[in-house]
């Protein structure tokens, strides 16, 4: 195929804006999928990502489409995930495309994600068409949020499609703006082999098939390919494209051409998203920019709810560490929980989603500690340590200082929200950078704030607090040192270790209350009074009781009908199986994280 | 050291309305039907007993609904059928339940030949807590009918009191009590209220209109009931059962020592040659297949050794004398520390159970928590 047929893009938008549905429109109206075979939504093929409205594994499809002026043209749509978690991804899926269509809810207008992908797509100097999307509903406004495309991301909107991707209205004009709009690619075909990874996928019986964009060259069947960042080398076993739900070999990739490789590749960790594929014979001079190590933001214990299922749970790990390469774990050990590990995400959601996988897919009883991030403790004798795990917190006499990763966050929202969320921000010692009226009514705030007071349920209060109409984004931003101490609690005078974090000094008081008041709820009444303490080294500052269960009898024996009985008694001791026991005292397994969502009124 | 006697329970299943608090297997019918039933009830009796020429039957406990719900002729028709058709000891305890205000013709003549034990339904002395209830009769109804059945010459009687009324106050339930123990019946079962599923109490506790007492308050209840039963007499032998000594119920015991019993007619419970079934509840299948009484049977169940263990520890726990460790070695061949554990000194340690004269019984403190204590027996 010529290059000046080939477009490759993606479709970026905010969550709910209808990048999948647009999808889903574009491939039926391309005629490669009968609507007869479209499923709901083919792009988001996991159950996991069907439920939560997201797109977690970037996926790519190939479609061709017979435009106006008479040609044939190939569209490589390429899939990009939709959460601030995933950053990186979406970075190199961007950098896979020559331009980007930008769905923007008519109802909505430009939110926080919309923003933040544009910025994206800008850094890799990708052509970009804004579609203005759910024209069909009355409360859509196509003039107001086509004057604010153009006013806030600075991108002449006027000719921009009206559409409705739900009922398939206009979507002609998408499709004919791709070929008119969007640049094809370049690229030397007889340079040497240059291909992007910008996704990967396990598979038990092909191992890992690789996504990549050929910058340069050719590959085919037989080829010896290099990864430039890692420096493994493979036999290519295959190459093709991607159909809608399935993959189509083919000959030869070229210089343009987006499409898969297999090649025997054991573990995803050998095909890093963003390394560069090269031949190995005859190797590029240099890898394509922008490759980085996965990078975790957020640590936590993951531990088996039964302590006897740790090799079960150390097997679901290594298999999914196989088809996810930006998970991390390794062994750990806590006096409450016994053994387990200490894994790394790349955010809540990413953390979420595994905890999920690992529970679902591999049918463990998990308890997961509070989430942490990476601090930088500077030590007295001149060393630096990275703490994940608050446990391991030095003596507070071996410190010097500590430090803190911090972020800046834009927050999206409409104006009579701006004082709570302010007050919010502010509880959540965020310092205040600008305000910025982006019409009459909407306005972005910028704030700069600790990870780790966004990490557990900064989301939630945001959204409660706005009643779901603030939206957000932030990135990291440096680290800062900050007055930091190790909170304990202690439940029936023992230390739960899984349950310590690491707290603004100045905010420990109230925090230790919290949690106390917290876990009173969640640690059901048993046979004895349960005191639950917050500590600092050895001074409880907060104190709360679970009083012992004054009656728990069955008066009536029915008349000889023992399998009721018998019925109650067992539930009642599967009850106490969902629990974990440290020292003496049942917890609810859910407890450890549920007692960190602080803002709940 | 298993007994070749058999307990037999038998199921009338029809009561005259339903009280606000049951949700046992009972409704009303037309008397075409209670006979009816009468006459399958007969049919299973026959087939039942041929397979057990072997047995000897030491108790019979006719339960409900209300037993006297059903003619008196019928009642004769069924008793003679078990004497005729089963091997029944001379000086079998033989309990019939029966509520005050059901009396008809000829029962007086029935309970004379056939019963020995009567079980009265009484629940309260008030009779703003009998409406309440839902209860047919009232406190005067229950006089008449206690003292009349003195007069008939029934020797041993047990009253049933429920305790935890809606509204009910410690007074409430204390002078309930004083009252039931002056009249010096042989036997006082005295329950707490179990709202049940599916029941108009349940509906109400749903919506938040069933005022019930604290959990204290019922705890309060509860051991005023043995300290004043006890001045009037009576020992607590079982969590909910108090007796004059010797007046203990010898067939309700069966259920706590996992003795043999045979449950005949709808829905009835069995424990035989360790096997435990329960009848079917459809009265349709009941009343047309009653003659093969195995083909009423539903879950039935083969007890492993396990599950026999596992019964007679929270099934013998009910009992104030705890369960015997000789007796667990002598059933199993093994030790009852070798199974459980550490386990029942871990529930001496904290004050749950005791051990004294080499048997394992629930403190106060087990008894208000016993469902916990029970549920850590399962194996």
């Amino acid at each position: 195929m010529n290059q000046k047929n080939i477009r490759n893009f993606s479709i970026i938008a905010h969550i709910d804006h209808g990048k999948s549905t647009l999808a889903d429109r574009i491939i039926e109206q391309t005629g490669l999928l009968t609507a007869r075979e479209m499923s709901e939504q083919v792009l988001d093929n996991m159950d996991l990502e069907r439920e939560r409205g997201i797109t977690i594994k970037a996926q790519t499809v190939r479609t061709v489409y017979q435009a106006d002026d008479g040609e044939e043209y190939i569209f490589n749509l390429i899939d990009t995930p939709g959460h601030v978690d995933f950053n990186y991804e979406v970075s190199r899926s961007l950098a896979a495309c020559d331009g980007s269509i930008l769905v923007v809810d008519s109802t909505q207008g430009v939110e926080a994600q919309t923003l933040g992908n544009v910025y994206l797509a800008l850094d890799h100097d990708l052509e970009i068409v804004p579609v203005i999307n759910k024209i069909d509903l009355p409360s859509a406004r196509p003039d107001e949020v086509a004057a604010e495309i153009e006013d806030v991301i600075g991108l002449d909107a006027s000719e921009a499609p009206r559409i409705s991707a739900k009922t398939g209205l206009n979507i002609h004009d998408v499709l004919e703006a791709i070929v008119n709009q969007l640049p094809p690619p370049d690229g030397d075909p007889e340079a040497p082999l240059k291909a992007l990874i910008f996704d990967s996928l396990y598979d038990s019986y092909r191992g890992v098939i690789v996504f990549c964009r050929l910058m340069d060259g050719r590959v085919k069947r037989g080829t010896r390919i290099k990864m430039m960042a890692t420096g493994a080398e493979f036999d290519v076993v295959e190459v093709g494209h991607f159909g809608p739900g399935q993959f189509i070999p083919c000959d030869e990739l070229t210089a343009g051409e987006v499409g898969y490789l297999t090649a025997s590749i054991k573990a995803l960790r050998e095909s890093r998203v963003g390394d560069t594929i090269t031949e190995a014979a005859r190797p590029a001079e240099e890898a394509l920019p922008g490759y980085k190590e996965p990078q975790p933001m957020v640590y936590c214990g993951v531990y088996p709810a039964q302590s006897d299922k740790y090799p079960d749970l150390r097997d679901a790990l290594e298999k999914l560490q196989l088809n996810d390469a930006a998970l991390q774990y390794e062994p750990e050990n806590s006096t409450a929980l016994g053994f387990g590990f200490r894994c790394g995400f790349l955010g809540l959601l990413h953390l979420d989603i595994v905890t999920q996988r690992l529970e679902r897919e591999y049918d463990l009883d998990l308890i997961t500690t509070a989430p942490s991030v990476i601090y930088k403790v500077y030590k007295t004798d001149g060393t630096m340590i990275e703490l994940t795990n608050p446990s391991n917190l030095p003596d507070p006499s071996e410190i010097e200082y500590m430090e803190e990763p911090m972020v800046k966050a834009d927050v999206m929202l409409t104006k009579e929200f701006i004082g709570p969320i302010m007050t919010l921000c502010q509880e959540r010692r965020g310092v205040y950078i600008s305000t910025e009226f982006l019409d009459t009514n909407r306005v972005l705030l910028k704030y700069r704030l600790p990870l780790n007071e966004i990490i557990y349920d900064f989301f939630d209060a945001l959204k409660s607090r706005s009643r779901g109409y603030a939206s957000f984004d932030y990135e990291l931003d440096g680290y800062d040192r900050s007055e930091l101490i190790k909170l304990d609690i202690l439940v029936n005078h023992e230390t739960v270790d899984a349950l310590s974090f690491i707290v603004f000094a100045p905010n420990a008081y109230e925090r230790g209350s919290k949690m106390c008041e917290k876990l009173k709820k969640e640690i059901p009444r048993q046979l004895f009074d349960i005191p639950i303490q917050a500590a600092i080294g050895s001074k409880i500052i907060a104190r709360e009781t679970v009083r012992q269960v004054r009656k728990d009898v069955l008066a009536k024996c029915y008349g000889g009908d023992i399998s009721r009985k018998k019925k109650l008694l067992e539930k009642q001791k599967e009850g106490k199986r969902k629990m974990r026991e440290i020292g003496n005292v049942q917890i609810p397994k859910d407890a450890f994280l549920n007692v960190l969502k602080l803002d709940e009124e | 050291m298993k007994n070749n006697t058999l307990g037999l329970y038998l199921h009338i299943p029809f009561c005259v309305r339903k009280c606000a608090y049951c949700d046992f297997l009972s409704f009303p019918a037309d008397e075409d039907v209670r006979r009816a039933y009468a006459r399958a009830l007969v049919r299973e009796i026959r087939t039942a007993a041929q397979k057990r020429r072997d047995r000897q039957v030491d108790t019979i406990f006719i339960g409900g609904g209300t037993p006297t719900c059903l003619p008196a002729d019928c009642l004769d028709t069924i008793m003679t059928a078990v004497t005729d058709a089963f091997d029944v000891l001379p000086g079998a305890e033989v309990t019939m339940e029966m509520n005050p205000g059901t009396d008809s013709e000829g029962l007086d003549r029935f309970i004379f030949r056939f019963i020995n034990r009567l079980s009265l339904g009484l629940q309260s002395m008030k009779n703003e807590e009998l409406k309440d209830l839902g209860r047919i009769h009232s406190r005067e109804d229950f006089l008449k009918t206690f003292a009349h059945m003195r007069r008939l010459g029934v020797e041993n009687i047990n009253v049933d009191l429920m305790s935890a009324l809606p509204g009910q106050s410690a007074a409430d339930w204390e002078e309930t009590l004083r009252l039931t123990a002056e009249l010096q019946p042989e036997h006082i079962s005295a329950y707490s209220l179990i709202v049940e599923e599916g029941t108009p109490f349940f509906t109400r506790y749903e919506n938040g209109s069933l005022d019930l007492p604290d959990e204290d308050t019922e705890r309060a209840m509860y051991r005023t009931t043995a300290s004043l039963l006890a001045e009037a007499g009576y020992q607590r032998y079982e969590i909910s059962n108090y007796a004059k000594p010797g007046f203990e119920s010898r067939h309700n015991s069966r259920y706590w020592t996992g003795e043999d019993y045979l449950g005949l007619g709808l829905g009835a419970s069995s424990l035989c040659d360790d096997t435990r079934w329960r009848n079917t509840t459809s009265l349709e299948t009941y009343l047309d297949t009653s003659m093969h009484p195995e083909s009423l049977m539903r879950d039935a169940r083969v007890l492993t050794v396990r599950d026999r263990m596992e019964e007679f520890m929270f099934l013998g726990l009910r009992l104030t004398k705890g369960v015997s460790l000789e007796e667990f070695a002598e059933r199993f061949g093994t030790s009852l520390r070798d199974i459980y554990g550490s386990l029942p000194d871990d529930m001496i340690a904290k004050g749950l159970m005791a051990e004294a004269e080499g048997r394992l019984f629930l403190t106060e403190r087990g008894i208000d928590v016993s469902n916990r204590v029970m549920a850590e027996f399962l194996l």
